[in-house]
């Protein structure tokens, strides 16, 4: 082994280290730092997906307060069995305006990529007040309390902002009728033009947990319909390249 | 060879030549089974970077000599299993729905393949047995007690369209008023009618609310539920006097349901699953517990 013999020679010469040291360094970090800066480009161009609105924002986060990305993940792998179960395999696209992305590598419970409009809202207040009562073999635990928790969106604005300094490209009066679009969601009386107009025809508006307060319970169902719903499969044809 | 290491005595161990406090560093070489097994993958990594789709360009990442993708992989695997299905597929879906039954090799197709669409997509609400949830609003689908029929070809527009959702256009809908929240009846008027409910589905009540609750039923309820209370499948009215109840028969839940009436909602299914698939648990749900 005489080649792995000589480095001795570059330790006992501080310069050569020091230059061959630099060396591997700046390989590394092209390596890793250059793609970052045309990450945009590996995104195929899909129709609909859109940010979430307020409302649903707030349930993203409720979603990841709680952890539930620890049991569920939210990426449909290109493979027979989860495509067959969950439905079209996950686009890169789908979580271009999710930070951080909830893809996840831990499913205790099923993936819930195209959750949405896969059970009634009813079904989710049911579900998640006591998962047992509807699904009694699951091992999922109660999470009662968020329709306990009135919430008003006093802080949305803000979040939506740093989201916009992540790249979500929230325009000016999608953050200034923040916490009107908040709350009007979840009203099915409530003039939803607005909301409508910055957000699409697509968004649901409904009271999603039943009751007459707006509380996080109707948050993480608005977040979790909206899940894999944005495109429409029909009208795609998937890149074989990507 | 790394064997041959070990049995080295430190002595004769070449050293680097650094020492600390009389302490010296050993300068052994890696087990050459260690370096070779190092060179080797460094090997096929770059034989696997060229064979298969790996580094990222400037508008896409190298396509790989064997020209494979997870996406066409996955999409053949899909298409060879469909096509080894096409034939008795073509055959559910050309078959007219009352038929399937009757004819031996599709039937057992059907309720096989419906079987599994039914587990994977319904039994989170219905129950992986179809029993629904008690109580809940999730009917029971293994009785002969329908909401909005339980012909084979009654559960297949349910299944399609769904019922009361905002995607379908053509979803079942009704709706009942409510009766209390929007103050369409006065509160002892629900209380009678509550009680001739009772009555009707043979429970214990109080007979002269319950009398002056027919009324109240006959000028308020019968439009739907019809005047024996025996509902309405057109309208998705559910028989009052039986047992089964959706949402729990006993005099707080009645009047709960009275007062503020139920949505129960189901997702229309003919975009998610295709028409076979819809036959199919169509004709799976229809074996458990489907009538004429």
């Amino acid at each position: 082994m005489a080649f792995l013999d000589k480095h001795k020679a570059i330790e006992t010469h501080a310069t050569l280290l020091l230059v061959l040291s630099f060396l591997v360094v700046t390989i590394g970090g092209l390596v890793q730092i250059v793609p970052l800066f045309y990450i945009e480009n590996t995104i195929e161009k899909v129709e609909g997906v859109r940010p979430y609105t307020p409302l649903e924002l707030a349930g993203r986060d409720i979603y990841i307060r709680e952890g539930c990305y620890v049991c569920h993940s939210q990426m449909i792998r290109p493979m027979r069995d989860e495509v067959e179960r969950y439905g079209h395999y996950s686009l890169a696209a789908e979580s271009m305006y999710d930070h951080p992305f909830q893809w996840g590598s831990k499913r205790t419970g099923p993936d819930l990529a195209r959750v949405g409009g896969r059970y009634s809202d009813s079904w989710h207040v049911d579900h998640l007040t006591d998962p047992q009562s509807v699904v009694p073999e699951s091992v999922m635990p109660k999470y009662s309390f968020i329709a306990d928790n009135v919430i008003d969106g006093r802080y949305i604005a803000q979040i939506m902002n740093t989201h916009r300094m992540v790249g979500v490209p929230y325009s000016d009066e999608q953050i200034a009728e923040a916490q009107a679009d908040f709350a009007a969601q979840a009203d099915p009386n409530a003039d939803t033009a607005g909301l409508l107009e910055r957000y699409g025809d697509k968004v649901t508006v409904s009271n999603f947990d039943g009751t007459p307060e707006l509380t996080e319970m109707d948050a993480i169902i608005a977040y979790l319909q909206v899940l894999g719903t944005m495109v429409d499969f029909s009208t795609f044809t998937p890149d074989p390249t990507r | 060879m790394c064997a041959k290491q070990v049995k080295k005595a430190p002595a004769q161990v070449e050293t680097t030549g650094h020492s600390w406090d009389g302490i010296e560093e050993y300068n052994n070489p890696l087990p050459r089974w260690w370096v070779w097994i190092l060179y080797a993958c460094i090997v096929w990594g770059i034989g696997y970077t060229i064979a298969y789709p790996a580094w990222p360009m400037l508008t896409q990442a190298t396509q790989g000599y064997l020209g494979y993708d997870n996406r066409s992989a996955v999409a053949a695997e899909i298409k060879m299993f469909d096509d080894a299905n096409a034939e008795i597929k073509a055959k559910l879906v050309a078959a007219p729905l009352t038929g399937i039954a009757q004819d031996d090799t599709l039937n057992q197709y059907a309720t096989s393949a419906g079987a599994a669409v039914f587990k994977t997509w319904c039994a989170q609400c219905h129950g992986s047995g179809a029993a629904g949830v008690q109580g809940k609003g999730y009917p029971n689908l293994t009785d002969n007690d329908w909401l909005w029929g339980g012909d084979v070809e009654a559960i297949h527009t349910t299944i399609s369209h769904g019922i009361r959702n905002t995607t379908d256009p053509d979803a079942r809908y009704s709706e009942m008023p409510k009766f209390g929240a929007d103050q369409l009846l006065e509160p002892t008027q629900i209380g009678e009618v509550v009680e001739y409910v009772l009555q009707l589905s043979g429970q214990e009540h109080d007979a002269t609310l319950a009398t002056a609750g027919q009324t109240v039923f006959l000028d308020n309820c019968a439009a739907c539920h019809l005047e024996d209370g025996s509902g309405d499948r057109a309208q998705g009215a559910p028989s009052l006097n039986d047992a089964i109840w959706l949402y729990g028969g006993d005099r707080q839940t009645i009047t709960t349901t009275v007062y503020g009436a139920r949505y129960g909602v189901m997702p229309a299914w003919a975009g998610r699953l295709s028409e076979d698939e819809v036959r199919a648990v169509a004709v799976y749900v229809h074996s458990l517990g489907g009538g004429a």
